[in-house]
């Protein structure tokens, strides 16, 4: 499961000025967290585009529940390449940005496509994508699947017992049938006056 | 508006190898004035940093590789790329 945002941003800077601006931007007030910056890949391809990838250093903030739970990962920087095309013919820049490391916890991508404000050409705007993504999703829905099965297992030995204690008691013949069950429930006649909607409700009538 | 600002030592970022910090700071401050007075104007082709460019290089991928960073063998743009032709 992938969270998604998508948000627009404005510059009231011409394009020009922005795309220096974002090789000038660290450090600034607001970037007391990002602790190294390195370009380490850079070219200029045959239709005059600007090809560079930055790798960046940033502290690994995480609230103290999440130290708790991942004490591995608390002792170590968060890197992240930022890959960006520079275009100045069609005066856009695209940029992806990720983290290489602390991925089996959490992945972050964004994408940015810079270009020149459609109301006014003197200004630039953002699009901004991004992809939330982490391995604990399936590890919960492993955890729900397993413990619907078991539930699942646990009815048919409910039942079996049921069915074998009636029939030493030889109370009732033990013509109890299981209804097969996916979970869904089944349409028909009621039981004990209750239309089916769960296991659950059959078990509670049973019992009463 | 010229780039008239070169931050100051104090005012610029580290590089993540310690001993490449002054090297990247110099290929910043060239590459900067080129960027913004010749590549953005049209003018993509004499790279005046090369040179700068190669040393910090050097310096930085060592750095790189010391501290063991993965970034050997990630796709330019990641997701954000189409299939590379070259198959395997």
């Amino acid at each position: 499961m992938v969270k998604y945002f998508l948000g627009q941003s404005v510059l009231r800077s011409s394009w020009d000025q922005v795309f220096a601006a974002f090789w000038q931007r660290y450090p600034n007030p607001y970037s007391k967290h990002v602790l190294t910056e390195d370009i380490v890949h850079r070219e200029v391809t045959p239709d005059q585009k600007l090809l560079s990838r930055r790798l960046l250093t940033k502290t690994n903030r995480m609230p103290r529940w999440a130290e708790r739970l991942f004490p591995a990962n608390v002792a170590h920087s968060v890197y992240i390449l930022e890959d960006s095309i520079v275009d100045p013919q069609n005066q856009t820049m695209t940029t992806f940005t990720w983290n290489i490391n602390h991925a089996r916890l959490m992945v972050v991508e964004e994408r940015c496509v810079y270009c020149v404000n459609s109301d006014n050409s003197g200004w630039t705007e953002i699009r901004r994508e991004a992809w939330v993504s982490s391995s604990l999703f399936g590890v919960s829905r492993a955890v729900q699947e397993f413990g619907l099965a078991r539930f699942k297992s646990n009815v048919t030995k409910t039942m079996k017992g049921f069915e074998y204690i009636l029939a030493k008691l030889q109370v009732l013949p033990p013509t109890f049938s299981l209804l097969t069950d996916t979970g869904v429930s089944p349409r028909g006649p009621a039981w004990c006056g209750v239309p089916p909607v769960s296991w659950e409700l059959c078990l509670a009538c049973i019992v009463n | 508006m010229t780039s008239e600002c070169a931050a100051s030592p104090a005012a610029a970022m580290n590089s993540v190898g310690e001993a490449c910090t002054d090297m990247k700071r110099e290929y910043d401050q060239c590459f900067n004035r080129w960027f913004a007075e010749k590549f953005l104007k049209g003018d993509g082709s004499g790279d005046p940093c090369t040179d700068l460019f190669k040393r910090y290089q050097q310096c930085v991928q060592k750095a790189i590789k010391e501290k063991e960073i993965p970034i050997e063998g990630l796709e330019f743009m990641g997701r954000g790329k189409e299939k590379p032709e070259s198959s395997s």
